[in-house]
């Protein structure tokens, strides 16, 4: 999951296909309702039916603790047998499963797909939609932001399997030597970022080249909308006035050079945890995993803050990466394999990829207190559980990925990016990749605006 | 009589046949290796250029478009500036500097040639991934080599990383990785001038100098042209090196910095693995041009 969540984080790297297979959707598997955005229709018997009676099902997945959940699910139902195979690791396994999709042979029955690759793998068909299992009874079950990045055009694609609710992460040393306040508004954030770096040169409050997952996250958190996907019809626009207050307080940011000029997911940005030259991390609830991997020496100096917020006194919070587990249209055994989604993703399975150290999208889970009583070691012993807990719980509803957002996040650097190295203002560079990526889905038959 | 002249045109006749079907067997082995291997994935990558996949409305045949596309696509252009820029200013020097090296050695007067020798191959022996990996840990300017140097004699080195600086950083990294290369290339083919050349050289009173371009030069001249000619392909197919960076230096190395870089983004970043077949047939025409130019120019004259 780290790894995953990661990878949506970075997001630059992406890649994905999805293209393909344009022409014939799911049909296969059992009846089909008439409805317009049909799928296969399972009961909750039929998938009883299919638990007892056994089968094999191929899943492409690289979140690490599904490899417990599947053993818990082949115990309780003896007669399944899974094939959890890693086909990669995103965009690595998007490539691999867009092939298989396109050549129509050796399609998994189930993929673990991320919140933001999502869209575009249901509109190119590839995905079944999972109205007709009923899935829509599971909404209560699931924290928002996550749910609402299953849906696309009225359709459930797949169930959330994890998720990255937003915090502050700092450096309580740094901000205890300097006497800083520790931020509750992005206008303190600034206020903080100009008194840390003027009393230690060397000191930012944090870091930035440049990342698509972070500036959509924000731009979500601050209540911008600047994407809207209707079908195929989509827009863009970065210049709507929450998604602009960001771009405002960033420039300030940049310009004033109080963002340390380190690419994320490097050894420098490591080193810069440990070594106090990064203050502070606004980022998912994956985090802390990898402050302990990789950072180890920053243990105890950390602790987490809900995100500091556009007015004072509000709690909006917007996630930051997460997958999902979704059902392939070309895939085989449906109702098996919806078997061990709701398993893995929303039954007994959740428990147990939370022990191996997840971080769930289910609110039961999420609210559960032995989870929201663990202390974090790193963190000073801090029960951080409830902070993140919280901001899943806050996440702003209403927001959607492109279609194309893997390719476009892909292309943030080439546009956007130059805001971080040249004398382009944010705004113009958020313009550009604005019109590069609706240039590209439009190239790829969408209707733009 | 008559029944050596009936005898005669079977005995051909078979004998000719046998003979074809032994050659075959002799070439059938790599033509089959051969078409699998060269010629299949050219005409494949060429049908492909031919088509284009779209997410709402799927394949369609579209002619020369793509190339249409790619011949005015000015992200395709400037990662060609890039390499050609990148060609015409690394590859002299890195081929001055193998020349250089291998002139020392083979001269005979360098204590310690074997050393040298090695030490400068060496860098061709690690992986390409490696040695980028290596010098972008060296470019850091917060923690990296760079920022230690700044830290240490409290002065401001320019960011390697930055963009103005990084194409000159890659020539760097390459420079360093295939000088011995080159080197090697060179050295052996000084190890074959005849030593009595030498000898009737120094008879005639020839200096040093002299000994080089007179002797040494030409006859290594079919050497420098085939060096010269990896160097160009080499350099038209720059990948690795920006591809690793670009973890460290995202804005400074765009998704179409080098034309295989950009070939690469296409198709894993935007599944436009049409198009991108075709920046391939075309950048692979443009190579042949140069590289077949550059041959020549080198068997004509020096």
């Amino acid at each position: 999951m780290l790894k995953s969540i990661k990878m949506a984080a970075i997001a630059s790297a992406a890649v994905v296909a999805l293209a393909a297979c344009g022409g014939g959707g799911g049909d296969n598997s059992s009846s089909t309702t008439g409805s317009a955005a049909s799928g296969p229709t399972v009961s909750d018997a039929d998938v009883q039916a299919a638990l007892t009676k056994g089968g094999t099902l191929n899943i492409w997945a690289w979140e690490p603790t599904l490899k417990q959940a599947t053993a818990a699910f082949e115990k309780q139902y003896p007669n399944v047998h899974v094939n959890l195979v890693n086909a990669g690791t995103g965009d690595k396994q998007y490539t691999a499963l867009q092939n298989a999709v396109a050549a129509g042979k050796g399609v998994p029955d189930i993929a673990q797909i991320e919140y933001y690759a999502l869209p575009q793998f249901a509109i190119g068909k590839a995905l079944d939609n999972l109205t007709g299992f009923g899935a829509a009874n599971l909404k209560a079950d699931f924290t928002p932001g996550p749910w609402n990045s299953v849906q696309n055009g009225g359709g459930i694609y797949g169930l959330p399997m994890d998720s990255g609710p937003m915090a502050l992460y700092y450096n309580k040393t740094i901000f205890d030597k300097y006497k800083l306040p520790v931020p509750t508004t992005w206008d303190q954030y600034l206020d903080d970022a100009k008194k840390l770096h003027a009393a230690d040169p060397k000191a930012y409050i944090t870091n930035d080249t440049g990342d698509a997952g972070f500036v959509t996250s924000m731009m979500w958190q601050a209540g911008g909308k600047p994407y809207t996907v209707d079908g195929t019809n989509v827009g863009i626009n970065f210049a709507d006035p929450n998604s602009a207050k960001f771009t405002a307080l960033w420039q300030q940011l940049i310009t004033q050079k109080l963002v340390a000029p380190i690419t994320s997911w490097t050894d420098q940005w490591f080193q810069g945890m440990s070594n106090g030259s990064i203050a502070t991390l606004a980022t998912g609830a994956w985090m802390p995993a990898n402050f302990v991997t990789s950072a180890p020496s920053g243990s105890g100096q950390w602790r987490a803050a809900p995100l500091p917020q556009w007015t004072a006194g509000g709690t909006a919070s917007a996630e930051n990466g997460g997958s999902s587990l979704a059902l392939m249209a070309k895939g085989a055994n449906k109702a098996l394999a919806y078997g061990y989604l709701k398993y893995v993703n929303d039954g007994d399975g959740v428990q147990v990829r939370i022990d191996n150290g997840a971080f769930p999208a289910t609110t039961k889970q999420i609210n559960d207190p032995a989870f929201l009583n663990t202390e974090f070691k790193y963190f000073g012993g801090q029960k951080a559980n409830e902070i993140f807990s919280k901001s899943a719980a806050d996440v702003l509803p209403g927001w959607t990925y492109l279609p194309t957002q893997v390719q476009s996040n892909s292309i943030f650097n080439d546009t956007a990016g130059k805001a971080y190295v040249s004398g382009t203002s944010l705004a113009d560079g958020l313009k550009a990749w604005q019109d590069q990526s609706l240039k590209y889905a439009s190239d790829q038959g969408f209707t733009t605006k | 009589m008559a029944v050596p002249t009936l005898a005669a045109p079977p005995a051909a006749v078979r004998r000719r046949r046998r003979r074809s079907f032994r050659g075959w067997q002799f070439v059938g082995p790599f033509m089959i290796v051969f078409a699998l291997v060269f010629l299949a994935p050219i005409a494949y990558s060429i049908y492909l250029s031919l088509f284009r996949n779209r997410l709402i409305g799927g394949n369609a045949f579209v002619g020369l478009d793509n190339y249409t596309q790619a011949l005015t696509d000015p992200n395709f252009w400037s990662g060609v500036g890039r390499v050609g820029l990148f060609l015409v200013v690394q590859v002299p020097i890195m081929l001055f500097l193998a020349l250089l090296v291998a002139l020392s050695i083979d001269s005979g007067r360098l204590y310690g040639k074997s050393f040298f020798r090695v030490s400068i191959f060496l860098p061709y022996a690690v992986p390409a991934v490696v040695a980028a990996l290596i010098w972008g840990f060296m470019y850091g300017s917060q923690f990296g080599l760079v920022g230690s140097l700044n830290d240490f004699f409290n002065v401001t080195l320019p960011d390697p990383l930055k963009p103005s600086l990084i194409l000159a950083s890659i020539g760097n990294i390459t420079t360093w990785e295939f000088t011995g290369y080159n080197m090697l290339i060179f050295y052996s083919a000084l190890q074959v001038i005849p030593k009595s050349l030498y000898e009737s050289a120094e008879i005639d009173g020839a200096s040093q100098f002299r000994i080089i371009t007179a002797i040494k030069l030409p006859a290594i001249r079919g050497a420098l042209v085939i060096a010269t000619i990896f160097s160009i392909i080499g350099s038209f197919q720059l990948f690795n090196e920006p591809a690793i960076l670009r973890g460290l230096a995202p804005n400074s190395i765009t998704t179409f910095f080098t034309p295989n870089f950009y070939a690469y983004s296409l198709t894993f970043s935007g599944q436009q693995f049409n198009y991108a077949a075709a920046v391939a047939v075309v950048m692979a025409v443009i190579t042949m041009i140069v590289a077949y130019v550059v041959q020549l120019r080198g068997n004509r004259e020096f």
